[in-house]
């Protein structure tokens, strides 16, 4: 089981060029994803607060 | 067009819309996922380093994609002068330039075992590296000008220039003699790779695709909270502050 799992990871030789490349692209589209949720929710936070008229900062 | 350019209705719309985007996006990324790291051959000559097409190609279609749709926005900020269509390029560049970045370093991770080098200067990689620059110029002029209006002015006009870039890229493995391969999915005649390739492939594609209409409905969203957030903070600075511009205008010019 191990070794089928190591034989996999080591995807015949080539380990060091595919994950990186899967790597990159979860970190920049994932970076990506976080970035515009947390831009989101901070101007909803913020739209949400002037709304009810209490002043910012 | 003009209908769904009213913020009031994109942002009715894009709240229905958006749910369905993300969750298929995700679907398809996953399936797409599982299917180009478990289930997709290895390829006869190049072995499991062909997994790498499933990133590489996909975020190259869609770096020339997202800048197709920027450059449309930007050409529709400039004719009609829409607040929206010009949110919508600013909310499309880090997407489209993330994009890229994934192609051209995937594709340099790909180079290396295949080709022997990590990069070299043929017309396809340049090329391309040129449009990860236009992003970066885009991004870096709209925000170079203290009126934003100003800066969406000159970034639109540098985002319909670069679209010359697109028909070179998408030709330059044709017209010029590269080491990057031609075209084979989107030729005439038809895909020259096999359909169990070809399905893990697509499914990435449309998977991307989804993820990009998501993050652009996201981005644009926040975008415009962010204009209602301005207006509401001068509105309140105005009735706080009533008489300072008066006074201020006083002594600037003390012959009134």
């Amino acid at each position: 089981m191990t070794a089928a799992i190591a034989k996999y990871l080591a995807m015949g030789g080539y380990a060091r060029y595919v994950w990186p490349a899967y790597g990159v692209a979860v970190v920049v589209l994932g970076g990506l994803v976080l970035e515009s949720i947390i831009a989101y929710r901070r101007r909803r936070a913020e739209l949400a607060r002037l709304e009810r008229g209490r002043p910012l900062r | 067009m003009h209908r769904f350019a009213n913020p009031a209705r994109f942002m009715r719309l894009s709240a229905a819309l958006l749910p369905w985007c993300a969750w298929s996006a995700a679907l398809l990324i996953a399936v797409g996922l599982v299917l180009a790291l478990f289930i997709a051959p290895a390829d006869y000559q190049q072995g499991e380093a062909v997994r790498i097409m499933y990133v590489h190609v996909p975020a190259a279609w869609m770096a020339s994609f997202v800048y197709a749709v920027m450059a449309a926005a930007s050409g529709a900020s400039l004719v009609w002068r829409h607040p929206l269509a010009d949110i919508a390029a600013r909310s499309a560049a880090p997407l489209g330039a993330g994009f890229t970045l994934v192609c051209l370093v995937a594709g340099s991770l790909w180079g290396e075992p295949m080709w022997g080098t990590w990069w070299v200067w043929d017309a396809r990689l340049t090329s391309v590296l040129v449009l990860f620059f236009l992003y970066l110029g885009y991004i870096a002029l709209v925000n170079a000008f203290d009126e934003p209006t100003r800066g969406s002015r000159a970034g639109a006009v540098l985002a319909v220039v670069g679209v010359v870039n697109l028909p070179i890229i998408k030709f330059s493995v044709d017209w010029w003699n590269t080491l990057h391969q031609p075209a084979s999915v989107f030729r005439l005649g038809g895909p020259t790779i096999a359909p169990s390739m070809l399905w893990p492939l697509l499914i990435m594609a449309v998977g991307f695709m989804l993820l990009f209409f998501t993050l652009l409905l996201v981005r644009m969203r926040t975008a415009l909270i962010a204009a209602k957030v301005r207006a509401l903070q001068l509105l309140a600075s105005d009735d706080t502050a009533r008489p300072t511009p008066r006074a201020r205008h006083a002594t600037l010019d003390p012959a009134r």
